[in-house]
């Protein structure tokens, strides 16, 4: 089946048949990047913006080797060197490196809805690397893999832990999950867990206490206490420990076999104790390998294809090389 | 893309007699069956490979290691042949250092295909010898590779097209070669 867009810009209007295929198509480069020589062709001669701008290590990071892996280019700019600085406005740096005549264009910023603006803007494809608050589908994906290939299903319970108001990891885990019939817990201080939260899909219930959270969890998803997202007045730490932190004693409280995600980087000793973070039930390394996975499988949909290049499409199946 | 079949080049009991001598063959020119190991190229070279390493344990008595390529990543015309390309997993779940691999496939033609599925097994490991064994020659070659093992040569027009059906997979058995008809 096809791909079916040109632009990620969260899950949200994805199909659960595309999300699916999108896995699928990530397990050939799991194992591809098993093998000792990890370096293609396949995407020789294109370029990849890689604008962040707003700081981050591990995405940049896993989009660069991702394009680097398939043999493509990669641009990169980050906001703290760059022009916006100099009071530059983000549609002229966008057409700035448009002119550069790059191939798609990998974009993280503060403020929700940012990628959709610069999607309108350009020809090329975008991908939203995480926008403000709103969605990081590319998290959302890598997650999903993981919990997959755990588990074999997404139909599951699952514990979302901590800041939910201002993260775009459990906007875009909320909106993928749903759509595979899991049945989803907020948990968190009650001014972190925003009613609204509910409406994003069918069986999404909020529960403040976490004993009660945890209770029959497949997969808890933990999030990072965000210290530079509060704006409001801020919850003393000692307080979000005492009753949130996910300790061992805790991670009891779910099932055995549960899995404890995070999607970095960690606070350890704030969101997540030490023991559990790197305990047998802890996959946030697998999250990191397959976040690179999923990312070349995107790359290579969205940048392979004749689509991408107008040639005409001429689908021969029987032309033997 | 319509096509008409003009003839049919090999029956199911051809291409099993082919592959019988394929398989003794190999065998005889690799000076035993020990360090050998095949990889099919999807689709069809696959299940050809799966019958050669039948056929060799049946006479042998030994079994040799059947893997899978997957060439997409590899190939040099990936932006012309479909809007969206898709890739399938390539399954070699043993170490080809030191091996005589014999690359198999159904049909070879420009060379193109051959090539690319070297630079994958170039990215496991080294093997000691790589060699070729087709179903079907058809000529038109537009790269310097030849195939040490060919089950039979055939003549073709560049507008002729050779069909390898399977049973694994087309769900009946017999070469076939069929015209474009614009």
């Amino acid at each position: 089946m096809p791909l079916g867009f040109h632009d990620l810009l969260g899950i949200q209007p994805l199909t659960a048949a595309q999300i699916e295929f999108i896995l699928d198509q990530s397990k050939p480069f799991q194992k591809f990047n098993a093998q000792p020589l990890k370096k293609l062709a396949t995407l020789r001669g294109r370029t990849v913006v890689l604008a962040f701008f707003e700081a981050s290590t591990r995405t940049r990071v896993s989009f660069a080797t991702a394009a680097a892996r398939l043999g493509a280019d990669a641009m990169n700019l980050q906001a703290e060197a760059s022009s916006l600085r100099k009071g530059e406005s983000l549609l002229d740096t966008v057409a700035t490196l448009d002119a550069m005549k790059p191939d798609l264009f990998v974009m993280r910023h503060s403020s929700a809805g940012a990628p959709q603006m610069v999607a309108d803007y350009l020809e090329i494809p975008v991908i939203n690397a995480g926008d403000g608050c709103h969605e990081h589908p590319t998290q959302g994906l890598l997650d999903a893999l993981t919990i997959r290939d755990r588990k074999g299903r997404l139909d599951l319970n699952v514990t979302i832990l901590g800041d939910i108001l201002h993260s775009r990891v459990a906007r875009s885990n909320i909106n993928l999950l749903t759509k595979f019939g899991a049945r989803i817990t907020l948990c968190g201080p009650a001014m972190w867990l925003p009613k609204e939260m509910e409406q994003l899909g069918p069986n999404i219930r909020r529960e403040p206490d976490l004993a009660r959270a945890l209770e029959d969890a497949d997969v808890v998803l933990v999030l990072r206490v965000q210290k530079e997202r509060q704006h409001e007045p801020p919850l003393p730490m000692e307080d979000y420990i005492l009753h949130y932190q996910l300790t061992p004693a805790r991670l009891k409280l779910a099932r055995p076999d549960a899995i404890v995600l995070h999607p970095g980087p960690m606070n350890r000793g704030l969101e997540i104790d030490p023991e559990v973070a790197d305990g047998p039930q802890s996959v946030v390394l697998e999250q990191v390998t397959n976040g690179l996975a999923v990312r070349m499988a995107l790359l290579f949909l969205m940048l392979g294809g004749a689509a991408a290049v107008d040639a005409p499409a001429i689908l021969s199946d029987a032309a033997h090389g | 893309m319509k096509t008409a079949e003009k003839s049919q080049l090999m029956s199911a009991t051809e291409i099993d007699r082919t592959l019988q001598r394929l398989a003794h063959e190999i065998v005889e020119k690799s000076g035993g069956a020990d360090d050998l190991i095949l990889v099919g190229i999807r689709r069809r070279g696959v299940p050809l490979a799966q019958r050669l390493a039948g056929v060799i344990r049946g006479f042998s008595g030994r079994n040799v290691p059947v893997g899978s390529l997957d060439i997409t990543l590899y190939r040099d015309d990936l932006s012309t042949i479909a809007p969206q390309p898709v890739v399938h997993a390539s399954e070699i779940p043993f170490g080809v250092d030191g091996k005589v691999l014999i690359l198999i496939d159904d049909v070879l033609y420009t060379g193109r295909t051959i090539r690319a599925a070297m630079n994958g097994l170039f990215d496991l490991g080294r093997p000691r010898r790589i060699q070729l064994c087709v179903l079907i020659d058809r000529g038109h070659r537009e790269l310097p590779i030849e195939a040490t093992f060919v089950g039979r040569n055939v003549q073709t027009s560049d507008r002729e097209i050779i069909e390898v059906r399977v049973n694994e997979i087309d769900k009946e058995e017999r070469v076939m070669l069929v015209e474009r008809v614009d």
